[in-house]
């Protein structure tokens, strides 16, 4: 066998854009995760407590592994890639680190399902299309790894479409949450399909295709589920409403949960846990 | 057909002594058989207890989930907690099917549960503050449950027996994952020695009242004698405990960490742990929903409960 690909020169030239989208995709799904944790023991009900835990656990397995990508390039180690990085550095979509409801996940949480279908269901969407195309990506480890989280991602997302079509279904009180929850996540979902300032740069490496391609593939793909349950959605819902996350914009909610997140981390950061 | 007939007309003494008889000689119960009432309400009381503990199990490490300070023992922890709410599952859907004849569902385990009528297991009523608690309870709550599992793997009703195979299997790999945690900080800095020590302080009298009274003389009541009868489990609640020292007592030692009990000894003559006794009032007190952490994790859960009801009216609406 030859060597990992990894372990070869890369070009100077494509390593700020390679870096970015590994960026955006570890922390994307790192927070994600995180939140998903959170629900952890709160869900409607038992089966969906065992179900959620699992898609969470497969997305933290998937930041875990992007993590890697980045310290085969030189970025760090992965734990302080994960843990240690202030929220200006983060790459991660507004839309992903935005608390689940009211409350704390230890104490009077009063968790939003109907913002966790549709956060969970768009985001998986858009990684499924992400992820199609990274398959064909001109940086080889990015494109094996994506070939191995392809195959989860299909459950994924036929878990989330499910519960999103039967709440939307349901009408009454279901759907007028359901479209209260579709109504925010759009307001911040172009902050989740953006790719940052060098989205040229990644598509001119054939990194990844244009972010406009694959915004184009998001709505066509999400446009007969929309019809099918009479939900008028356009192109021009699609907002950046808290900021642009991937710039470095972030809102409170990920300071709280980075604290959270890395305070075991941090008691110290050199010892080993 | 004729077999069939002729247990219609027996009187309910010669189904019960056939019963006895068939469990006596090892054989198996299924939900459909025949069983008597007491055997029943035994097993819908232990079985129902038991997967609502591994639920409720889930909130004092559910705490440390988000925590893990890394990124594999994250992946670690939550696959651990899942599986707890996997057992939880399994052994609800198992209680079911026993409430099925009372006209019992799921809802009434949870409403039970919320009343305080349906008791869950005492360690889970205490504090988890540390990481060291997060590791403790899974080397040393999930050893002492695979002690208590393992003695009822031939247990006379088929679907529990069948569950609990399944289930201890996990637990090992629980257990593992507790020792790995806690060797890590066993042979860590000092702060993180400190650290598992403390825990092992805070988690050990739990840990005592883990495998319940020896007899019923200490709180009053013991199913033990019942569950024995039935061949649902073989060993008494001492024999138990005694087993979880010999098993653990050296491991926690070797890892260079204090029993907080200097009394405690192996005694030669008698072959048993000599211990301190827990205080059983407090234990008493601690399933009554009493203890440190009972009434905020019931909260918690009854909040999810509520918050989440417009899903299951949607969900009943569409089915």
């Amino acid at each position: 066998m030859t060597e990992p690909v990894n372990k070869m020169p890369i070009d100077a030239k494509v390593m700020p854009a390679l870096t970015s989208l590994l960026y955006q995709l570890a922390d994307d799904d790192f927070i994600l995760a995180y939140r998903g944790s959170e629900w952890l023991g709160l869900a409607p009900h038992i089966e969906e407590d065992v179900a959620f835990s699992s898609i969470s656990q497969d997305t933290m397995g998937h930041a875990a592994m992007f993590y890697q990508l980045l310290e085969d390039l030189g970025e760090g180690k992965v734990d302080s890639l994960a843990h240690a990085r202030k929220a200006a550095e983060r790459r991660n979509a507004v839309l992903l680190e935005a608390v689940n409801g009211p409350g704390h996940y230890l104490s009077a949480a009063q968790y939003d399902w109907a913002f966790a279908v549709a956060r969970n269901y768009f985001y998986i969407q858009s990684k499924k299309i992400r992820l199609d195309s990274l398959k064909n990506s001109s940086y080889q480890p990015l494109a094996e790894l994506a070939l191995k989280v392809n195959m989860e991602l299909y459950y994924h997302l036929l878990h989330w479409k499910t519960w999103f079509i039967q709440l939307m279904q349901a009408g009454g009180e279901a759907r007028t949450r359901m479209e209260a929850a579709v109504g925010k996540v759009l307001a911040d979902f172009e902050g989740v399909i953006t790719l940052g300032p060098l989205a040229k740069d990644m598509a001119d490496h054939g990194l990844i295709e244009p972010e406009e391609v694959l915004k184009q593939r998001w709505l066509l793909i999400m446009k007969p589920v929309f019809e099918s349950i009479n939900l008028a959605v356009s192109e021009a819902d699609l907002a950046m409403k808290n900021g642009n996350g991937r710039i470095g914009e972030h809102t409170a909610d990920l300071d709280a949960a980075l604290a959270t997140l890395s305070e075991v981390y941090n008691i110290n950061p050199a010892a080993s846990w | 057909m004729s077999e069939a007939l002729f247990f219609q007309e027996m009187t309910e003494e010669q189904k019960y002594e056939q019963f006895m008889k068939r469990i006596n000689a090892g054989e198996k119960i299924e939900a459909d058989d025949w069983m008597p009432e007491d055997y029943r309400m035994t097993l819908i009381k232990l079985i129902s207890m038991h997967g609502i503990s591994e639920i409720m199990g889930a909130l004092p490490e559910k705490e440390w989930v988000p925590k893990a300070p890394s990124l594999k023992r994250k992946l670690g922890i939550m696959a651990k907690v899942q599986d707890e709410m996997g057992h939880g599952q399994l052994l609800l859907r198992v209680a079911e099917d026993l409430m099925k004849p009372l006209g019992k569902t799921r809802e009434d385990i949870m409403q039970d549960l919320f009343s305080g009528k349906l008791k869950f297991h005492n360690v889970f009523h205490m504090e988890a503050p540390t990481w060291g608690d997060a590791g403790l309870i899974g080397w040393l709550v999930d050893g002492a449950a695979i002690i208590t599992q393992t003695n009822m793997l031939n247990a006379s009703y088929g679907p529990y027996a069948r569950a609990l195979k399944r289930i201890c299997a996990e637990e090992v790999f629980h257990a593992q994952h507790g020792e790995a945690i806690i060797m890590a900080l066993a042979e860590g800095t000092e702060e993180q020695k400190v650290m598992v020590q403390e825990a092992v302080n805070r988690w050990w009298e739990a840990l005592l009242m883990f495998f319940g009274p020896g007899d019923a003389s200490t709180t009053g009541t013991s199913k033990q004698d019942t569950t024995i009868k039935y061949r649902i489990r073989t060993k008494t609640n001492e024999d138990l405990r005694q087993d979880f020292f010999t098993k653990y007592i050296p491991r926690v030692l070797s890892l260079g960490l204090k029993l907080p009990d200097e009394t405690m000894h192996f005694d030669q003559d008698q072959e048993l742990w000599v211990y301190r006794q827990p205080d059983w009032n407090k234990f008493k007190d601690i399933i009554k929903n009493n203890g440190p952490k009972s009434q905020e994790r019931l909260g918690l859960r009854r909040k999810a409960y509520e918050t989440n009801k417009w899903v299951h009216e949607a969900l009943n609406t569409a089915n």
